[in-house]
Parts: C-alpha cells; sequence; structure tokens
C-alpha cells in the first residue's frame, strides 16, 4: 500500500498570542512544531504499513523552512516527503490550499491512501482533507477513530459522527483524516536524524512543477475567502460552588460531568 | 504517659479553628488513619484543620500544657506512616493553610504557606517564568510535607533536592513559641543551622507554618530523550558514563518495559514505545536550542555507542506529556497491579545502581515474589517494591520482612542509606537504627529531646 499523509508546521507553543491591532499572530521567536493532529495521521499511516505491507511518504505546503517538519516525519519512519513552496502559494484560504496540495500530490505519484490529521492547531478549519479529497475526486471519510482492516481493496474503519460511531468501509484509493488522541504517535529517532542526508528525504515542487499553470488559482488571489480580522477567543473562566452535603455534593458534580459529555 | 482528649480540650480547639474545623469520632474520614501506604493504621481522638501559624502556636499551647500528642499531616501521600498519629491525640491538617504569600522577584524567592501542593507551586513559578526545580514525582504532596521528608526528585541529578531551595522556615515548637529559622540570604554562616534541622525531621521537631524558598529562572528549552537498550542491565551501565561525559542532564531516569506496561493500563493510555526491556529517560535544559542540542546530542551517541538501540526524541509538550505522565504514574500502576505492596527507598553510591538492582532481581527469584523498580539512576535513588498478590497474611509479613532485610544489608554493603527521599517514618525506624549504631540515633534522640522534651510532637518517629 502507497501511504501518502498530509502534515502541516505549527507555531509550537498553544499559546501563540495575536497581535491585537494587526490581526496577525506573533510567530516571532517562536518555535515551530509538526501539527500535533497529524502526528496521529503519520502513526497510523506507518502502523498500516507495517501490518499491511506498504511505504508513508510525506508532504507539506509552506516556506522552504517547512522542510523542518518533513525531516521530522523521516525520523518517525516515513520513506521522503515534499514541501509544496513558492511565493505565488503564500495567503492562500482553505480552498486555494487544498487545491495547491492536491496539484502537488498530482506530482508525487498515485497513492492506495492519503491521510490527513483531523485539523491543525494554528487555523483549526479541519476543513481542507475533505477538500483535497474533493479535488483529487477520492471517496473521503473524516474524523476516523480505527482502521480494523484492508482487503479485497477496500479499508475497514470507524468514524465518528459526533453523536453516533459508524463502521463503514470504503475502497481504496481514498483519503481519510483521522481524529486526535486514537493512537500514542511514536517518537522520531535520534538514530535516523544522524544517518538521513537531507538531499534523499526532502525534495521541493514549487508552482513551475504543477500541471495547472493559472496564477489566479493559488494563493491570495486563488482564496475565495479573506481574513478580514483575527482575535484571541475570549477567555471564560467560571466558578461553580456545589452546595450540599457530600451525597448531594457528588450527586451535582455527577450530574454537572454528564452535562458536560466528560463522563 | 499521654493525655487523652477531653471535651473541654475539644471545646478549647473549637475556640481556636472554629466548630467546623474540629472534626472526631465518624464524623473523621477513615483515610485520615494512614497515609499510602499499608502496614500502619490509626485514628487521631480529634483532627483540627488550621488557618494560620497563630492558630497552630495557641493550639501547641494547649496539647503543651496536657501533654497530648500532636501529628502533623499534609496532604497524607507520605510513604513510610510519618504522619500516622500512632498515640492517637490531635491531628493537625495544614492543608487549608495553601496560600502563596510573596514573591521576590529580587531576591529570587517565593514564600508559601505549608499547605501549598507542589504542583501549584510549579504551575505558579512558571506562570512568573521561574522554575522551582525539586521535582518529586508526587505533585499533590504539599510544600509542608516535601520539605519534611527533605523530598528530592527527578531533577534532583542537576538541581539538588528540597533543602537546597530552602531559606527559612518560619515553625511553631512544640511549646507554642513561633520562631523563625534561616533568613531570605544566599549565605549563612551563623551558628548550627536550625532550618536544616527541621527539614527532614518528619514532623517531629518543630510544625512549619511559612517556608521562604529559593526559585531559579525557568530554563527556555527542555528536551528529553528516551532510549531504548536491550536489557537492563546495559542501561544502567550507561548511566555513570552519562554522567561523566560532563553533559549534566537534569534528570536520569531508569524503566523497565514491566512498569510501563503496568502504567498503560492502569492509565489507559499507550506510551510511545515499548518495544524494548529496558529504558533511560533523560531532560536536558537550558536557555538555548542550540546548547540543549548540543548536550542532547553528545548523550545520545555516547548511549549508542554503549548499546542503546536508539534515542528517541521528546520535545513538544504533546510529546513530553506522552512520556512523563507515564513515569509519573509509575508508583499508582504498580500499586493498581497487586494486592498490597511495600518499597524501599534506598540511595546508593551511583556506580552501584547497576549491582542493587541486579540483586532485587535475585531476590525477586528466590522469593518467588514481583519485586518491579523504577528510579532516579542519575542520583543512586531507586524505588523498589514488593508485590504481595496473592500471599497470605502470614506469608506475605515473613516474606517482606526477610526481603527488606537483605535488600538494606546489601544497600550498607553497597555504601547506600536506608531512604534517598520517602523518609523513615514509622517504617524504615529499625533499619535505620541498625545502619546507623547506638551514636548517632543517641544524637538524633537528643536534639528530638531539645526540641521537644515532652515527646509530644509526632512521637514514635525517625529516631524512637
Amino acid at each position: 500500500m502507497k501511504i501518502l499523509v498530509c502534515v502541516k508546521q505549527v507555531p509550537g507553543s498553544n499559546n501563540v498570542e495575536v497581535d491585537p491591532v494587526t490581526g496577525v499572530l506573533k510567530r516571532s521567536g517562536i518555535p515551530s512544531k509538526i501539527n500535533p493532529y497529524d502526528l496521529y495521521a503519520i502513526e497510523t499511516a506507518l502502523t498500516l504499513a507495517e501490518r499491511f505491507g506498504g511505504t508513508v511518504q510525506t508532504l507539506t505546503m509552506g516556506p522552504p523552512q517547512a522542510k523542518a517538519v518533513i525531516l521530522e516525519t523521516v525520523c518517525m519512519g516515513a520513506s521522503h516527503g515534499t514541501v509544496l513552496t513558492d511565493r505565488k502559494f503564500a495567503g492562500a484560504d482553505v480552498l486555494a490550499t487544498a487545491y495547491t496540495i492536491s496539484q502537488g500530490i498530482r506530482k508525487c505519484g498515485d497513492f492506495d491512501l492519503i491521510l490527513c490529521g483531523k485539523q491543525t492547531t494554528d487555523g483549526d478549519t479541519a476543513q481542507v482533507g475533505a477538500e483535497v479529497a474533493e479535488y483529487l475526486a477520492l471517496p473521503n471519510v473524516s474524523n476516523v477513530l480505527s482502521i480494523e482492516d484492508c482487503r479485497e481493496g477496500k479499508l475497514f474503519l470507524t468514524a465518528s459522527l459526533d453523536d453516533r460511531i459508524v463502521t463503514q468501509s470504503v475502497r481504496l484509493p481514498c483519503l481519510i483524516s483521522v481524529d486526535g488522541d486514537i493512537n500514542t504517535p511514536r517518537l522520531p529517532s535520534y538514530k535516523i536524524r544522524k544517518s538521513l542526508k537531507e538531499e534523499d528525504a526532502v525534495r521541493f515542487l514549487t508552482f513551475a512543477d504543477f500541471d495547472d499553470q493559472d496564477p489566479d488559482h493559488y494563493g491570495l488571489t486563488g482564496s475565495a475567502t479573506q481574513v478580514e480580522r483575527i482575535f484571541p477567543p475570549e477567555k471564560v473562566a467560571q466558578k461553580h460552588t456545589l452546595q450540599g452535603d457530600a451525597a448531594q455534593q457528588a450527586d451535582q458534580l455527577y450530574r454537572l460531568l454528564l452535562d458536560k459529555k466528560m463522563l | 504517659m499521654y493525655s487523652k482528649v477531653t471535651a473541654a480540650d475539644i471545646a478549647a480547639l473549637q475556640a481556636i479553628v472554629g466548630e467546623q474545623d474540629v472534626l472526631t469520632g465518624e464524623a473523621i474520614n477513615p483515610d485520615y488513619a494512614h497515609d499510602e501506604l499499608g502496614g500502619v493504621s490509626q485514628m487521631p481522638e480529634v483532627l483540627v484543620r488550621v488557618h494560620s501559624t497563630e492558630e497552630i502556636s495557641k493550639i501547641m499551647r494547649l496539647a503543651y500544657a496536657r501533654t497530648i500528642p500532636v501529628t502533623v499531616r499534609g496532604s497524607g501521600t507520605g510513604l513510610v506512616g510519618a504522619a500516622v498519629p500512632i498515640h492517637g491525640g490531635i491531628l493537625l491538617e495544614t492543608t487549608k493553610m495553601n496560600k502563596i504569600l510573596r514573591l521576590d522577584e529580587h531576591n529570587l524567592t517565593v514564600t508559601v504557606q505549608p499547605g501549598v501542593l507542589l504542583m501549584e507551586l510549579a504551575a505558579f513559578a512558571e506562570e512568573h517564568d521561574f522554575l522551582y526545580p525539586p521535582d518529586p514525582g508526587e505533585k499533590s504532596a504539599t510544600i509542608g510535607g516535601n520539605i519534611s521528608t527533605n523530598a528530592g526528585g527527578m531533577r534532583a541529578v542537576k538541581y539538588g533536592v528540597t533543602r537546597d531551595y530552602v531559606r527559612s522556615l518560619t515553625v511553631v515548637l512544640p511549646n507554642g513559641e513561633i520562631q523563625t529559622f534561616g533568613a531570605a540570604v544566599a549565605k549563612n554562616s551563623s551558628g548550627y543551622s536550625l532550618k536544616d534541622l527541621i527539614i527532614g525531621s518528619e514532623g517531629t521537631l518543630a510544625i512549619i507554618c511559612e517556608a521562604v524558598l529559593k526559585l531559579v529562572p525557568l530554563p527556555k528549552v527542555s528536551v528529553s530523550l528516551l532510549v531504548p537498550f536491550p536489557d537492563m542491565k546495559s542501561a544502567i551501565e550507561a548511566v555513570p558514563h552519562i554522567i561523566r561525559s560532563k553533559v549534566t542532564p537534569t534528570a536520569i531516569e531508569y524503566m523497565s518495559r514491566d512498569t510501563i506496561l503496568f502504567s498503560e493500563s492502569y492509565l489507559g493510555k499507550r506510551f510511545p514505545d515499548t518495544k524494548n526491556d529496558a529504558y533511560i529517560l533523560l531532560t536536558f535544559d537550558g536557555n538555548t536550542q542550540t546548547q540543549v542540542d548540543t548536550d542532547m546530542s553528545v548523550v545520545a551517541d555516547l548511549c549508542l555507542q554503549l548499546g542503546a538501540l536508539d534515542a528517541y526524541i521528546v520535545d513538544t509538550e504533546e510529546r513530553k506529556k506522552s512520556v512523563w505522565s507515564a513515569r509519573g504514574a509509575f508508583l499508582e500502576a504498580i500499586k493498581a497491579s497487586t494486592t498490597e505492596m511495600d518499597e524501599c527507598d534506598v540511595v546508593v553510591p551511583g556506580n552501584q545502581v547497576d549491582t542493587f538492582i541486579k540483586f532485587t532481581h535475585e531476590l525477586a527469584a528466590e522469593f518467588q515474589v514481583r519485586i518491579p523498580s523504577f528510579g532516579h539512576a542519575g542520583d543512586g535513588n531507586l524505588h523498589v517494591y514488593i508485590c504481595r498478590d496473592a500471599l497470605s497474611d502470614a506469608d506475605w509479613e515473613t516474606t517482606k520482612a526477610a526481603i527488606f532485610d537483605r535488600m538494606y544489608a546489601k544497600s550498607v554493603e553497597l555504601g547506600g542509606l536506608v531512604s534517598g527521599e520517602h523518609g523513615i517514618g514509622y517504617a524504615k525506624r529499625e533499619f535505620m537504627k541498625r545502619q546507623y549504631g547506638p551514636t548517632p540515633v543517641a544524637l538524633m534522640q537528643g536534639i528530638k529531646r531539645v526540641f521537644d522534651e515532652k515527646n509530644i510532637l509526632n512521637p514514635g518517629k525517625v529516631c524512637f
């Protein structure tokens, strides 16, 4: 099975501040990392390849320094990866991003399975995976919780539809987005990091490599939406004091946790 | 002999702390009869929850006048029965004295009440860009308890233990007198260090009411390495080489596959790697990524030369959580894997860790019991657990006693000590006395008598 995992480089801290004047994320001086949700997709891909045989490669879109996340996926066990990078891709919204990625995937070859994380920790839209599937005319399943089997050209999997769980089969090739917390991603290997040759591990594709040479389909001009304002979400801290004796408080706490869907 | 707590005493205690914080009889939760480890259990006659130094002072004046024993308790997370009121009397709980009083950014100190939890202090320090380095595994322990046992923890390799971070202590003496020992100063050559006598005295000399603790600037970068080895022998043997490399990791922990699997089943969460029999977990911290990467690479290369199968990089919040949450749950996980257990917290010279671990494996085979262990490979402090599993009451007592005898004798032979960080309390007194012999024990008893001539403060612990 030939598997491709889409990954993204995001700010290394979960507490990135938004400049209240410009609405831009304050990224300077903040280290980057692989989007944590993508790690579950990488682990899923590597486990599938170990179980059913196959190869795993990765792909990202971003500035040239985004190669760091590709190298990290190689340290986790991917064979190699591709960075889609071009100034023409800058400022892309989810639609233009999905289109660019779909163009890039076409140049990377044919895959039986494309895996994405559920969402990113910086954009949080959870739309790119499904849109890439649409552009590539592939069947798509989101919020995948587990993959039970792969046989007869199909994946047998379980996915969450928020209020219910579905078990289904989906024919290959397909694109699936896996839910967060469905496995424990393996750690990057220092041994691989020490031995890898960067030129073998990462390749770069630019606008010039793509089939669609219309610049209006990419970046800011290819975007259907424009960001008007970014602002940090309001932080609400509520204090709720339970009253009554121990049994009454325990009962109230139980109902509270049940209401919040924590039980 | 001690006086029993009377109705008049209860009324006096209620007048001091308020009626709602004086509990007797069935109103006292049975958990107050013991700490986190079995073996010793006794309910207090009265449980008193205190709110201030002045209240503690008044209670001690009453207890001193009436010769009532007083045992201090924090979160009750101790492992040697130190907070068990074996003579009944008053159990004085400090968890309501849980305020962080002052942060002094000029002198790099923080002033806290004894009931502040370690995790609260750690989070507070971090919010202000500081680090409180002592890092015992039990984060819900109180600072008062940490000081009372001179708790160590995982960062001891680089940063030392609780004692190294206590600048001064305000205490109430057994007669009710309030005193401050030490000061918020970096140097002190002024007579005997009474502050240092209180640290590690397990509530037998005075009651800690306020502590001024030293902080350090928060290192900006921290990376861990999880290093798999084919067996425990090669893992442990690598540690002295790491220490000799002159790179100082913050922590060097060892863990076996068995212990990791207990933790997986206890937490219901998979560990990132369980393919190998033994692991060393190291942390490096510093102010630049380059410096930390260099340190990490030196140690990773060294481990690979010494037979490590790889070195996994633990560099993001998510990865640290996946590894360290398992490490933090080892004690509870082993506990959940058996019917009952008892522990040995010996500390041996760093180069004897391997010998001691091997010895515990031999004992496990000889006595046909499970003896899992984990611990601080970098500082020689081991946590070894004897699991009861299906043993009968009688077999458990005899087997446990025989294994403890052998383990403590081995630690003495290797130049070690009875306890690295959990304390002596009630459970380890005989082992300590046996190791130290009469003169050191008599000196300890003499110190106790000077502080507490009526022997009312946590009687029957440590050296008696």
